[in-house]
């Protein structure tokens, strides 16, 4: 079966959709995004979807599911380059994310990741919830 | 009203629901449709695709273009013959689930949409048709 690529970039975990993903493959994705925090011990995840032109009632849950587990897992999600009609079509649908911290593009998720206390490279520090 | 053009697609697994949405894509940028437009009838018809597949054990999807005069227009008709639903008014609401879903499917694809109409009884299956006007 198709896997989406899981890059690893020092304490982050980057991923970048570029398929129009069936349920399955997306489910896929969830479970070894969460087993690579686990086994990499990673202190972030950026998805970006610059490159989706839909996200359904089922991606978007697998997204929700995704910063929900990463941050049991002690790690931070950012979703990057929500396409605007995306945004617009999503809202209307009754999802809006809560709880997922986006970021315009891959930049400035980075950045976010890496500003957070999370993020620091030396790895100190959690964000006090 | 005229029917430009007619197509059925089969959905019985996940990549039906996939290729069904890249059909509605294509025809929707052939009727004219602003991106934002193409975006809320794909996501609906995805929604729908999924409950024919999940729901309705599979079925399939008609898709026709309209021209109504200067009005153009696309058509979706899920047809399945699953196990119907009994109470519309209840699976339309959000939340409401009977899988393992948000419970957005059904409402959500409807608010996309400019019509849309159930018919469903127990044990007949379920027809969903949708429409979204230019």
């Amino acid at each position: 079966m198709d896997r989406i690529p899981i890059l690893r970039m020092g304490p982050f975990l980057l991923v970048s959709i570029q398929v129009d993903m069936h349920d399955r493959l997306a489910l896929a994705l969830q479970d070894d995004l969460m087993n690579k925090i686990r086994a990499t011990s990673a202190r972030g995840v950026l998805i970006d979807i610059s490159a989706l032109d839909l996200v359904d009632s089922f991606i978007g849950r697998m997204i929700g599911n995704i910063a929900a587990m990463a941050h049991i897992l002690d790690a931070e999600t950012v979703v990057t380059g929500m396409r605007p009609a995306v945004a617009i079509t999503l809202v209307e649908l009754g999802l809006s994310l809560k709880g997922v911290r986006t970021a315009l593009d891959v930049e400035r998720g980075m950045a976010l990741l890496r500003g957070s206390p999370a993020g620091r490279e030396d790895g100190s520090g959690r964000p006090e919830k | 009203m005229v029917v430009q053009r007619s197509d059925e697609l089969p959905l019985h697994s996940d990549e039906d629901v996939v290729r069904a949405r890249q059909a509605v894509r294509q025809r929707a940028i052939e009727q004219g449709f602003s991106l934002v437009d193409q975006t809320k009838i794909v996501t609906a018809a995805s929604e729908l695709a999924r409950n024919t597949v999940v729901h309705g054990a599979g079925g399939s999807m008609r898709l026709e273009a309209l021209n109504d005069g200067p009005r153009r227009g696309l058509r979706l008709v899920f047809q399945d013959r699953g196990p119907g639903i009994d109470d519309i008014a209840r699976a339309l609401k959000d939340g409401y689930s009977t899988g393992s879903g948000l419970g957005l499917g059904l409402g959500g694809a409807r608010r996309l949409m400019s019509e849309f109409v159930i018919s469903s009884s127990p044990g007949q299956g379920t027809t969903v048709t949708a429409v979204r006007w230019r």
